[in-house]
């Protein structure tokens, strides 16, 4: 649809997204500018140009250790995205290639867990963690954060699977495939963008996962949300320290997002638009 | 190599019974046409054949063989689908190969096959392309190439020229027909044209709601129709039916007589007309006429025939090449 937009209502629109942008991504920058500040800076008021002082990092660095949380933030993302994924795969599979009358019950039941609030299932939760002993371990939080994005890998897998013309895959059977080998040879690579899209998406949930990952853990497994959360102690309000442990946690995932923003723009719009 | 025997297959999606019982012979080497309008069940037999749908109840043999429970790569069968069902991530070579790959065949033994397969196809040339880069038509030869590396008993096309443009349709119908005379293997082929049914066929199965209306070679089909359906179904443009008091001295509730079978004359004949639309084919000219009495009726013409719309004819069937229909629309011998 061509339709000529004069120069001026293309600037005028160019502004105003920008200001939305701008709105949208304030308080991201707000906090990186404030976790250059000095202590007694930040918590004067309103200040948008810093002293530019690492010393906050510093000493977030040298009072905690970042390395540990982070290593947990990164096995506990990628780990229960492929653990994710070998159950997602199949079970998409076979909801997009041999439905049944129930299917599609069964996975408006599987996104119906994800509108109840976490707090309900706390106390049964921690309590069946705590006499596995699977509290504040590795293991018990990719188990964790794995059954509660599943739903949503499982969909968006779906919807990527629906796609695929079903002649392939008999094409595939023709030809002796065995179920096994038609899911490697032919249905994951036709899918892998839709794969990659869900991987990407399944990795920024997890890894931005506060609720569990600071409930079931407390040293040893637990990951940079936890790490945030220790700054603001009853102790007083440490801004700045509490900037830059935020800014240090949310680093890696935005610059993860930036670089496949294409990929992840499309798995996220893919099934709506039709 | 490719005896097929079909016994009271029948097939019945949920309530739905779309093949009542069929019960069905294919010869070794013999190339068959289903062929029947949309919705008969031809695709459904085709693929119950190949073991992509699993029968209600019956039995499937090959070669002697009961295969009504057997997987679609255990029956020794290779299909060809409609939309060709390429693998788009694989080369054209891989896409061949692929077969080849599954029955773990040796490498050696797998880049000698596809070479071959591709100097028979002419697709030597585009081995290295994906499908994407690919012409219909050369889509369709990989298509038959990764079904012939296989040395299936038999070949399964399923509507396989429905995708492409008039012209090439009919160069990749002497193309298949060619290779069936090369293979000499069983081939069946599903089609809605009877074009390509007549033109290809050893044997054509009608098929209309699920059930068999006549099984014969084309040319029985087109001379001696079983009943109503056969004989509106076979031939182009269609059989013409008259009813009624013109069909009376004909002695048959329901007669038909082809286009091809009517004489024309601006003079004299047994039924007089008006000149409706005249379709000019160049060869042909196909003219609608409404007759007295009876309604509209398609005569072939030659070329030269010049009439135009409104004018007067007379038409006149061959008495030799009428058919006699009773009532309840079998043919009467």
């Amino acid at each position: 649809m061509a339709r000529a937009v004069s120069t001026r209502r293309m600037a005028i629109a160019t502004i105003a997204a920008w200001i939305v942008a701008l709105i949208i991504f304030f308080p991201i920058l707000y906090t990186v500018i404030t976790s250059l500040k000095s202590e007694p800076e930040a918590i004067q008021g309103f200040n948008l140009i810093p002293s530019f002082t690492l010393e906050s990092y510093v000493t977030v660095q040298t009072q905690r250790d970042y390395f540990k949380p982070f290593m947990n933030s990164v096995v506990l993302s990628v780990g229960s995205t492929l653990l994710a994924l070998i159950v997602a795969v199949p079970a998409a599979w076979s909801m997009a290639f041999s439905p049944t009358r129930r299917t599609k019950d069964i996975l408006m039941w599987m996104l119906s867990t994800k509108m109840m609030p976490a707090v309900a299932v706390l106390v049964p939760i921690y309590l069946i963690f705590r006499d596995t002993g699977l509290l504040d371990t590795r293991l018990g939080l990719t188990i964790m954060l794995t059954l509660i994005n599943l739903p949503i890998v499982v969909w968006m897998l779906y919807t990527y699977f629906r796609e695929i013309p079903g002649e392939i895959l008999e094409a595939a059977r023709m030809d002796g495939a065995s179920l096994w080998g038609e899911i490697v040879y032919v249905l994951t690579p036709m899918a892998v963008p839709g794969i990659a899209s869900t991987m990407l998406l399944n990795i920024i949930l997890a890894w931005n996962e506060a609720f569990w990952t600071i409930r079931l853990t407390t040293t040893n497994a637990a990951p940079l949300t936890a790490f945030i959360a220790s700054f603001s102690s009853p102790q007083g309000l440490f801004w700045a320290k509490l900037s830059a442990a935020s800014t240090l946690a949310i680093a890696p995932i935005l610059i993860m997002g930036w670089f496949s923003q294409k990929q992840l723009v499309r798995g996220l719009t893919f099934g709506a638009v039709k | 190599m490719g005896k097929i025997i079909l016994k009271k297959v029948n097939k019945s999606f949920g309530a739905t019974q779309v093949i009542p019982g069929i019960d069905l012979t294919i010869e070794d080497g013999e190339f068959v046409v289903f062929v029947g309008p949309s919705g008969c069940g031809k695709s459904t037999l085709l693929r119950l054949i190949a073991g992509l749908e699993d029968t209600t109840s019956g039995t499937i043999e090959i070669d002697g063989k009961d295969v009504t429970a057997a997987a679609p790569a255990k029956r020794g069968l290779a299909m060809v689908f409609q939309s060709y069902a390429l693998y788009p991530h694989m080369t054209v070579k891989n896409n061949i190969a692929f077969p080849l790959k599954m029955a773990k065949v040796s490498p050696e033994i797998i880049e000698k096959k596809v070479t071959e397969a591709a100097r028979v196809l002419n697709l030597t040339n585009y081995l290295e392309r994906r499908p994407g880069q690919l012409s219909g038509g050369q889509r369709q030869r990989v298509a038959i190439g990764r079904a012939i590396v296989r040395e299936p008993s038999a070949f399964l096309f399923d509507e396989p020229l429905s995708n492409l443009d008039a012209a090439l349709r009919g160069t990749m119908r002497l193309e298949i027909s060619e290779l069936h005379q090369q293979l000499k293997t069983t081939m069946i082929y599903v089609t809605h044209d009877q074009v390509e049914a007549m033109t290809m066929a050893d044997k054509i199965v009608v098929l209309n709601a699920g059930n068999i209306e006549q099984v014969g070679s084309p040319l029985d089909l087109y001379n001696k129709p079983d009943n109503l359906f056969v004989a509106g179904f076979i031939g182009s443009p269609r059989m013409n039916f008259v009813k009624g008091r013109t069909a009376e001295p004909y002695k048959a509730p329901t007669v038909g007589i082809r286009p091809e079978h009517i004489r024309l004359s601006t003079e004299a004949g047994a039924w007089k007309g008006v000149v409706g639309v005249a379709e000019h084919l160049g060869s042909d000219t196909f003219l609608h006429v409404n007759v007295e009495d009876v309604g509209m009726l398609t005569v072939r013409a030659s070329g030269d025939f010049a009439v135009t719309h409104g004018d007067i004819v007379y038409l006149t069937p061959d008495e030799n090449r009428i058919h006699r229909f009773d009532d309840k629309g079998t043919a009467i011998r």
